[in-house]
């Protein structure tokens, strides 16, 4: 499987969740383990493009796919992607526990509506908890990510 | 909150899945994941065997046939949310698709998937038991259709046999006026109460071990649905009174 553009060899255990081959195995912990169970939405990766929960899935069901984590995300001409910017700009995180899944979860909204209406941003947002922001800042990151995305 | 062990097969083609099946003790299928993977990491389901269809070739497509349309064993349920033969032959699918979790979810979870899990607080049983649809399940003994009414037998059950495999689902044009309304405590979550009004039928989800068919006039006559921590019986009776008149007002 490819991982932000580096193959590496499948987990020969097939009970391994890719959460945790990213985390344990590839030592990219920027993908966060909250819940387990698909709720929290803290651990959600590109796979192929669009955004997944990595604790829902086995590691060797990524084999042949392209995985994109946080630590994928900016290209090496910026230091942060636009949605990360956006973040960073608006104050969509306190703790920051739950950004790496909110910012990956939002790559994949503004690929499927570029432009969201509000409507838009808090169905793409709604699967993602955060205890800290009270979400109306991430709603703000999301708009203004839309905008710095277009530029 | 890790799978318990498991022997991991991933079938190529559907005959090969079918044989898979065929000759294992204790196998369960793998589509999207959404619903199995939960029970496994939560130590609720311990299949010996799993056997991963994702590896299966050309087995997510949508397309119309007979009248409605089609959705085959790995067609995610974000294409079908996002599929405009489903939008124009079968609108309400569309919007019951909607209410299935949240968009990351439905970007693997299969329609499928949903229907063989049968869980009764889902969406699209009742979904195909008010449209009156059918699924087609194959196995090495060959391939039968299962019509809506027959196919829920009990809570996360179904009649498919142990080595059958759910390869299609076929939903019937849905004419106005439809609706899909359910009660939930939080977005994306479970419904406490739904139901599903395809012209002047409706079905009900949430309030029985299955989907059921009901009378729109009197829509909770016979049901004894479950009370717990989210909705007490007779608060799931009032939903179904209360939503049934909203599905039925338009």
């Amino acid at each position: 499987m490819k991982v932000n553009s580096v193959v590496y060899p499948t987990p020969a255990d097939p009970r391994r969740l890719l959460s945790d081959h990213l985390r344990h195995d590839l030592g990219l912990t920027g993908t966060h383990v909250g819940c387990e169970h698909g709720v929290c939405g803290c651990c959600t990766v590109l796979l192929d493009g669009a955004p997944v929960r990595s604790c829902l899935l086995l590691a060797v069901q990524a084999e042949g796919h392209e995985v994109t984590t946080i630590e994928g995300l900016a290209s090496d001409a910026a230091p942060l992607h636009p949605v990360q910017q956006a973040f960073h700009e608006c104050h969509g995180l306190q703790c920051g526990f739950c950004t790496p899944g909110f910012v990956l979860a939002v790559v994949g909204l503004l690929a499927q509506h570029p432009n969201p209406t509000p409507e838009q941003v808090d169905e793409g947002i709604a699967g993602n908890l955060c205890r800290c922001t009270g979400y109306a800042s991430i709603r703000r990151a999301v708009h203004r990510a839309a905008e710095l995305s277009q530029k | 909150m890790k799978p318990p062990p498991f022997e991991y097969r991933a079938p190529t083609t559907v005959e090969e899945a079918c044989a898979v099946l065929a000759s294992l003790e204790d196998a369960k299928v793998l589509a999207g994941g959404q619903s199995l993977v939960p029970l496994l990491n939560f130590r609720l389901a311990r299949p010996a065997y799993i056997v991963d269809i994702n590896r299966i070739a050309a087995i997510d497509r949508i397309y119309e046939r007979d009248g409605g349309v089609a959705v085959q064993a790995l067609a995610r349920q974000a294409a079908v949310e996002d599929s405009e033969i489903v939008a124009r032959v079968c609108p309400l699918l569309t919007a019951a698709v909607r209410l299935v979790a949240h968009r990351v979810i439905r970007n693997r979870g299969t329609l499928c998937g949903n229907l063989a899990h049968a869980d009764p607080a889902s969406e699209l049983p009742a979904v195909l038991l008010a449209l009156g649809g059918h699924v087609v399940a194959r196995s090495i003994r060959g391939e039968r259709v299962i019509e809506a009414d027959r196919l829920f037998s009990g809570v996360m059950e179904t009649i498919l046999a142990p080595d059958e495999l759910l390869v299609e689902a076929w939903f019937p044009a849905s004419s106005q006026p439809f609706a899909v309304i359910e009660e939930s405590r939080r977005h994306g979550d479970f419904a406490l109460a739904g139901v599903v009004r395809a012209v002047d039928r409706l079905a009900l989800f949430g309030v029985a071990p299955t989907p059921v068919l009901a009378d729109p006039r009197d829509p909770a006559r016979g049901l004894q649905p479950s009370g717990d921590l989210e909705a007490t019986a007779e608060f799931r009776l009032h939903l179904v009174r209360v939503l049934t008149g909203k599905a039925f007002a338009a």
